[in-house]
């Protein structure tokens, strides 16, 4: 019978510390010492290979961002169905399904993911490692307003924040407010205005 | 037809189950409004251990009041957390004065 209890109910042991899991650590360490040792990996190739997982793919998310400043009838099909209107501009999605959340004027959106890491990789690659700590995990739902102004986002109490858990099979992007001149720009020069950091909500157009 | 649709009074349950499961404690029941219908998916109970022929599960975006998972009142009335249930960790519950 499914027990509805208020006690002894409790989080997964962490086996893992501060640093990481230390044992899997160990294991690669050594694969990695034979594969060099044999030449048949140097370690140029490891960074270079870890370099390439943690770049950001940056342009995918300002494009699309960039495209629905520009484009109300894009922006609309984006907000009703992300995944579909993202494959229009041919970025090839991965992800079930795309969610995008629209910033406003008295709306600020936050993304984060407490239970692992789920994060719209084909879109924005792979999580920067402050996304996949506990801290942020933990903190980004317990007290987003400290973390948001740990990143230099001091928002104000009047606007309303939404914090999005993808927990499960969503993955969202938050749709930064546009410049208010934002006629005045090309679409390349609108493209360097967007971050990472804009598309997860930890930072905003004008703050 | 689903259980539930957008703006329905929900609670989340603590079904106490062992393994590989999508909802965090920190949710567990908490009473909240479904804003939206996802569709239907693998249940990752089932997905975790392998199980690729499991029913497909309905699943829901829920909203919460962040001053009702929190006790702290410095957290403006309006802020909001939006996360993803699936249908079996949810019961309908009557209107509340705490659901956004």
């Amino acid at each position: 019978m499914p027990h509805d209890h208020q006690h002894g109910e409790h989080e997964a042991l962490i086996i893992e510390d501060e640093a990481g899991n230390i044992e899997a650590q160990i294991i690669i360490d050594a694969l990695q010492q034979v594969l060099i040792g044999k030449g048949l990996l140097t370690a140029h190739e490891v960074t270079a290979a870890i370099a390439k997982l943690e770049s950001p793919g940056l342009h995918l998310g300002a494009k699309i961002v960039a495209k629905a400043w520009t484009d109300p009838t894009f922006k609309s099909r984006l907000l009703s169905d992300g995944r579909a209107a993202v494959q229009e501009l041919d970025i090839p999605v991965t992800e079930a399904r795309i969610i995008v959340v629209e910033n406003t004027a008295q709306l600020h959106n936050l993304i984060t993911c407490t239970l692992c890491s789920c994060y719209p990789r084909s879109i924005l690659g792979q999580p920067p490692s402050w996304y996949i700590s506990k801290a942020y995990r933990a903190r980004s739902v317990r007290e987003p307003r400290q973390v948001l102004a740990e990143f230099g986002l001091d928002l104000m109490r009047d606007i309303k924040l939404v914090v999005h858990d993808s927990n499960a099979d969503m993955r969202y992007l938050v749709l930064p407010e546009p410049p208010h001149d934002v006629e005045r720009y090309t679409i390349s020069e609108l493209e360097t205005m967007i971050s990472r950091d804009h598309l997860i909500g930890v930072a905003r157009g004008d703050g | 037809m689903t259980r539930f649709s957008a703006g329905d009074h929900v609670q989340v349950l603590a079904l106490g189950k062992e393994g590989h499961v999508r909802i965090p404690h920190y949710i567990r029941h908490q009473t909240g409004r479904v804003t939206e219908y996802c569709g239907t998916y693998l249940n990752p109970e089932d997905l975790a251990v392998g199980n690729t022929s499991g029913r497909a599960v309905d699943l829901y975006r829920v909203a919460f009041l962040q001053r009702q998972l929190w006790p702290d009142d410095a957290i403006p009335a309006q802020d909001t957390l939006i996360i993803e249930i699936y249908d079996h960790w949810l019961r309908s519950v009557k209107e509340t004065e705490n659901a956004p």
